[in-house]
């Protein structure tokens, strides 16, 4: 998922800085995600959005098509396309082509799965459109650990198929955990290896990742291991300022460098609800619905929770932090479903602040981490302990007449 | 420093410009917002000014043209020029030549 775009620039004249004039939040958001589908082949164990099943609420066609027509409208460049897996939509390539002829590009988050020869030779066709490939390991092992079996073929079959098409350029997206970060240097080789660029984002506490935070997420040492190799490479590796909490470590990330919920970005999920961020799929986030009287755009200008946002952060406990103009207090998901509070230290605080606060907080037992409100999880994959449901089976009668079955059988006509 | 000062030196104000035609701009409160479809690059107008003269490039027979329509004073120049040769550099400009149509 991208919080805000990879490469930015910006004019000299004036020296006032972007994150100032950010703050206050834009007439469109500069990119947004939107997440076409809960459905999704895999059950990975950090899903952000806690995917597997399809909605039936799911928007139709033709609500899509009207979505696009007003991101046209707001001038939004272009959309991230997630899920859930997108391509499993069976309107999928119509949506893609509907945007791209109205004006709004495309960059679509894949596991590869419908990444077929001749869908590859059809992408790299198109100026338009531009693909991610999701991989969280750069040997099938650790990747298949948290991705699920199989699934590394899967990536590495699509990679190759786009290579063979001619598709330069495309994204390879992996979310940084404690198991891949001694990979980074394999993870770049097999970016140059298909000509694609490698793209690398934060692991959050979000959706199912909730459940494997405390395993997965990078330990201090790895923090600035990445952070360095981060350095190192420059704008050779993009990271959808993904990483603006490492900031604190030294000189700031190429990027925006702030949270954006809200204020450049937002999400859409599958049935047209408008959260603040793709990494806060919960109610307190909810600004509202593409469904509701004056669509998405009167969402994002004038629900009371984006206005909320975009007042001036004021940095609470981290305001006296000397590192509090680096990192603005981090990420905004990953205070709140750790349930430390929006004004204090993130939890990876690179000062130590967000750890000490966790230990402080697990030892007052009375608090309560939020939990995702939303769960399309398999039901096939448990993520807790099976225990036996208690049940009682009524007395199964014989019918009363041929008709007893009908589920109107009994009710007396009036 | 020597890459600044390159950059302003290969920044012709006298030729003619005019925003890429892959280039998409959205006008913002403190400016604008520029995305290359092409590069997939976005870049930022921080001013109302800076604006009016990448808007305009493309109605004068030179950048310099331009600016001085904008309101840029001599002194403001340099900065500006800089600023043109950054949008330049990053191919959300380009030298405008007599094939070009306009847009």
């Amino acid at each position: 998922m991208t919080l805000a775009p990879d490469t930015v620039s910006h004019d000299t004249v004036s020296p006032g800085r972007l994150t100032d004039l950010f703050q206050l939040g834009l007439d469109a958001p500069i990119c947004l995600t939107w997440e076409l589908t809960y459905a999704c082949n895999l059950s990975c164990v950090h899903c952000l959005s806690s995917s597997g099943r399809r909605d039936p609420r799911e928007l139709s066609t033709a609500e899509c098509k009207a979505v696009i027509d007003t991101l046209q409208r707001m001038q939004v460049f272009y959309v991230n396309i997630g899920g859930g897996e997108p391509t499993v939509r069976p309107d999928f390539w119509e949506l893609v082509d509907y945007a791209t002829a109205h004006q709004v590009g495309v960059k679509f988050s894949t596991n590869g799965v419908k990444i077929t020869p001749a869908v590859a030779t059809r992408l790299a066709a198109s100026d338009y459109v531009d693909v991610q490939i999701s991989l969280d390991g750069a040997t099938a092992e650790v990747n298949d650990a948290v991705r699920g079996p199989g699934s590394y073929a899967t990536a590495t079959r699509a990679m190759q198929n786009l290579a063979d098409a001619g598709f330069r350029g495309f994204k390879l997206s992996v979310v940084m955990t404690r198991q891949n970060i001694p990979q980074l240097d394999e993870f770049k080789a097999i970016a140059d290896r298909y000509g694609a660029q490698l793209r690398l984002t934060r692991l959050r506490p979000s959706g199912r990742g909730a459940d494997v935070w405390d395993e997965l997420h990078p330990l201090p040492a790895q923090q600035r291991q990445l952070y360095d190799w981060l350095v190192a490479r420059g704008e050779q590796v993009l990271t959808g300022d993904s990483f603006f909490h490492l900031s604190a470590f030294g000189s700031a990330l190429p990027g925006l460098n702030l949270c954006g919920a809200g204020r450049v970005v937002c999400l859409i999920d599958p049935v047209g609800d408008v959260y603040a961020c793709p990494f806060a799929i919960h109610e307190n986030f909810l600004a509202g619905n593409v469904r509701d009287a004056g669509g998405f755009e009167s969402v994002w200008k004038t629900s009371e929770l984006f206005t909320d946002l975009r007042k001036p952060d004021t940095g609470g406990a981290c305001k006296s932090c000397g590192f509090y103009d680096s990192c603005r207090g981090g990420c905004m998901a990953a205070k709140f479903f750790t349930g430390l509070p929006m004004d204090g230290p993130d939890p990876e605080c690179v000062q130590g602040y967000g750890e000490a606060a966790l230990t402080s907080l697990g030892a007052a037992s009375s608090v309560a981490v939020p939990r995702p409100s939303v769960d399309h999880s398999h039901r096939t994959s448990p993520s807790s302990p099976r225990t036996p449901v208690p049940v009682t089976i009524a007395p199964r009668r014989p019918p009363s007449h041929d008709c007893d079955e009908s589920p109107l059988a009994g009710f007396a006509a009036q | 420093m020597s890459s600044t000062a390159g950059s302003v030196a290969t920044f012709d104000l006298d030729r003619a410009w005019r925003v890429h035609p892959q280039v998409s701009m959205r006008p913002e409160p403190f400016g604008a917002l520029l995305y290359h479809f092409g590069t997939r690059r976005l870049s930022f107008l921080k001013n109302q000014r800076v604006l009016a003269v990448v808007r305009s490039l493309a109605d004068h027979p030179s950048a310099r043209a331009a600016c001085t329509a904008a309101g840029v004073t001599e002194a403001e120049l340099p900065a500006y020029a800089r600023a043109l040769a950054a949008l330049a550099e990053s191919t959300m400009i380009t030298e405008r030549t007599l094939h070009d149509s306009r847009p």
